[in-house]
């Protein structure tokens, strides 16, 4: 049933008249205030309000990120500031470790991936056909969100002692090699990887979970009478149901694993064996907090915004496209 | 329907109101959290030569004050602080004191950069450069005489030069330390070698690791960083030890890729890989080695003379546990060590009173903190070789006073007090250079197979990069 329609003013009458907010009364000196002034008086109290976010994010937020843009173009040396051109991102780029740095970040965001979207995705579709205990379940593959980040890379750092813990006695139980985890340049990123996954898959799975069961339920019936199994109801249902929602979780996913830190700088140091788990985000603070190197740090993290820019336009992109 | 009081004029009040309090709130955040400085800022005189001004009301914030879990160290403090103000009551001293370590680089950089650092603050001597980039600490040069500073002659001029910046004098020492061979003195006797004669060279120290190492339970005989640049730098100080260098004597080349570069690095080998004598559990840093000697999990490792105050005050350790010899190869030994500096822009009132603290609080022998009677009766230890920065009668004065009060077997120190070996600095561009060498260490204790050649061939590579990207 449609909503009663609003009474139409004829086509004659004329549009300023149409509202009480259209009446204008001339400025003292007699000349009408301009669009942009009408604007700000009609919205006056909106924007008032707003000045306190406005301010936060001023000082908080955009004045940062200006001051590191104009910090990559500087050198402070004896306390003098002056300009240097390109002189940082030469030093940035000529860095031994930039590239090793690279190299992880991706190996990091790819892992991250293939691990930390396929099985919260996964999780989600078992929670989803879960009956009696689903809340239960959500709740626990939630827990880890809760923890404090540092208590559950901790957890995992003991997990992986080579010496006394438990994946090794795992191992050895069940007599298969064990593993140096952290410390060989072979499985420290993937290590890594699955802290990281299990750190914070619940956030995506409860996301995924409400995509699920906003399907609706005639679409499976009409798959089963069509005589699909479950695979082809969750590739031909499901995914395409789910696809923007994918879409979605996929680019933040690669903005936020990009800038992973915490977890490689508490599992391995920063660098890890030979540097294998030195990210972008851990040789940043290392310019900054080390080399006092805030040109440095700077310049990276501006090469790093570029880069993230790139990811979030097509997130803003396909936000509107799930708005439409 | 709307209540009627919410009319515009009120709707505008209110939004002002909001936005008011929004901009108080950032004022508020934005607000120095120090007492920046001072009521008397530009005062006294301006003659560095001349005595404080009694009348000058002057207010010092300095860094390190001891917290309040250190209960006789606070104390402490507070009678130095009495003691101070007999003779200069118009000089109100307000410590800050910082959990865990008194400089936290992360912290100390964001300070510097915000120009937050306190009136008086705490480095490490090493953070000179990095002070003076960000304009940060006073040229002190004029003030600091034998009249303000009367034990200056006696302090180690090797110590003064590293808080020198073209002859000018930008701090003032605290403390400083030589590295030497930290051991348990427990697990060597158990495992049948003599604690009185700690290991001389690498040889000895591999042979020894064994031995303790064989003691089973989990026990290792070395241990060795290799994370967070701690790892470069125990590799450069174990080169020191054996008299050469991670850079060329003019500072733009690599010059750790020698054959005494590559016998460090097979020996870490042989003592991790072929004697298993350090444990499978790598990539330490600082503080992982300590726990494990404080719970009498290792054996030995390089270290300065306070990481035993570290294991027997945060980690409930026994000082007569624990004994340093000379760094393996004693060749020359890595120094370094903490000082205070005072901020550039500090009135002449406040820097001469900052020194007066600062020569009553550090550098006076049988005062402050080299006050041993009150510090054996307030139960702190006494005996550590640490700080050593007085040479001359200031030296021998502290030397008795020290041993008069001694609170912990000092003979247990003996090897590394009768063997000084010379003290060598840092190099420069230290931390990216350690940061880089992190990586040989790592290497070799995380990779049975590493090749100490490649390792050290590819560090060689990135530090000239590094050195030569200024």
């Amino acid at each position: 049933m449609s909503a009663p329609s609003a009474p139409t003013l004829p086509a004659s009458t004329p549009a300023k008249s149409r509202s009480r907010r259209t009446v204008r009364r001339p400025a003292p000196d007699g000349r009408r205030p301009g669009r942009a002034g009408r604007a700000l008086r009609r919205n006056l109290t909106a924007h008032a309000f707003l000045i306190g976010a406005v301010l936060c994010f001023a000082f908080f937020s955009w004045y940062p990120m200006v001051r590191e843009f104009l910090l990559a173009f500087q050198k402070t040396e004896s306390g003098q500031t002056t300009w240097v051109g390109w002189s940082n991102l030469n030093y940035v780029f000529h860095d031994p470790a930039f590239w090793q740095a690279w190299r992880n970040t991706l190996l990091f965001t790819g892992l991250a991936l293939l691990l930390g979207f396929a099985v919260p995705f996964f999780v989600a579709l078992l929670l989803n056909e879960m009956r009696h205990t689903r809340g239960y379940l959500r709740l626990l593959v939630y827990l880890p969100v809760m923890l404090p980040p540092v208590a559950s890379v901790l957890i995992f750092k003991n997990l992986y002692n080579p010496e006394y813990g438990l994946f090794n006695r795992i191992l050895e139980t069940l007599h298969l090699p064990t593993q140096q985890w952290l410390q060989s340049t072979d499985t420290a990123m993937l290590s890594v990887v699955i802290a990281s996954t299990w750190m914070n898959m619940g956030g995506a799975t409860l996301i995924y979970l409400a995509a699920l069961q906003g399907i609706p339920g005639e679409l499976y019936e009409a798959a089963e009478l069509d005589g699909a199994g479950l695979l082809r109801k969750i590739w031909h249902v499901t995914v395409p149901q789910t696809r923007l929602i994918l879409s979605l979780m996929l680019l933040m996913q690669i903005i936020a694993t990009m800038q992973v830190f915490t977890e490689p700088f508490l599992l391995t140091g920063g660098s890890g064996p030979e540097g294998s788990t030195t990210t972008v985000v851990y040789l940043i603070y290392q310019y900054a907090f080390s080399f006092n190197n805030y040109g440095g740090a700077a310049a990276l993290g501006l090469v790093l915004l570029v880069l993230l820019a790139v990811f979030s336009a097509g997130y803003v992109r396909l936000s509107r496209a799930a708005d439409e | 329907m709307r209540s009627s009081w919410f009319r515009p004029a009120r709707r505008a009040t209110a939004a002002t109101l909001v936005s008011a309090l929004a901009l108080a709130a950032l004022t508020a955040c934005g607000t120095s959290s120090s007492a920046d400085n001072d009521n008397n800022a530009g005062g006294g005189s301006s003659d560095p030569t001349a005595p404080l001004d009694p009348k000058a009301k002057v207010t010092l914030t300095i860094d390190c004050m001891p917290p309040a879990a250190k209960k006789a160290e606070l104390k402490e403090w507070k009678e130095d602080v009495a003691t101070f103000n007999k003779k200069y009551p118009n000089v109100t001293i307000d410590g800050k004191s910082t959990p865990g370590q008194c400089e936290e680089p992360a912290r100390f950089t964001a300070a510097l950069k915000a120009k937050s650092q306190p009136d008086v603050f705490y480095t490490y001597f090493t953070d000179l450069q990095q002070v003076l980039d960000n304009d940060g600490a006073a040229d002190i040069s004029a003030y600091v005489t034998d009249k303000t500073v009367p034990a200056l002659a006696d302090i180690d001029s090797n110590v003064l030069d590293v808080l020198k910046k073209d002859g000018k004098l930008y701090g003032l020492p605290t403390s400083n330390y030589r590295m030497g061979l930290l051991i348990n003195r427990k697990l060597f006797t158990q495992a049948g070698l003599d604690p009185n004669k700690p290991p001389a060279d690498w040889a000895e120290v591999r042979t020894a690791a064994k031995a303790i190492a064989g003691l089973g339970k989990g026990i290792s005989g070395y241990g060795e960083y290799s994370a967070q640049n701690t790892g470069g730098w125990h590799y450069t100080a174990t080169m020191y030890g054996l008299g050469g260098d991670v850079v060329s004597a003019d500072g733009t080349k690599a010059a750790f890729n020698t054959d005494l570069g590559k016998e460090i690095v097979q020996n870490l080998h042989d003592m991790r890989w072929t004697d298993n004598s350090m444990g499978q559990t790598q990539l330490l840093k600082w503080g992982d080695l300590q726990k494990q000697m404080a719970a009498d999990k290792l054996g030995m490792f390089l270290a300065a003379p306070d990481d035993i105050t570290y294991m027997v005050q945060q980690l409930g350790a026994d000082y007569a546990n624990f004994g340093m010899g000379p760094i393996p190869g004693g060749k020359a030994t890595l120094f370094g060590g903490n000082d205070y500096m005072i901020k550039k822009g500090s009135s002449p009132d406040k820097i001469k009173a900052a020194i007066a603290w600062l020569n009553l609080k550090t550098l006076t022998p049988g005062k402050g903190q080299f006050d041993y009677a009150r510090s054996k009766a307030d139960g702190l230890p006494v005996g550590l070789p640490q700080p050593a920065f007085f040479t001359g009668a200031s030296k021998t004065e502290d030397d008795q006073l020290k041993a008069a009060s001694a609170t912990m077997p000092v003979e247990n120190f003996r090897a590394f007090m009768d063997n000084p070996v010379p003290g060598k600095a840092e190099p420069a561009k230290a931390q990216e250079i350690y940061k880089v060498l992190d990586n040989v260490m790592s290497g070799v204790l995380t990779n049975k197979n590493a090749d100490a050649a490649k390792l050290l061939s590819t560090a060689e590579t990135q530090v000239n990069q590094v050195l030569a990207n200024q």
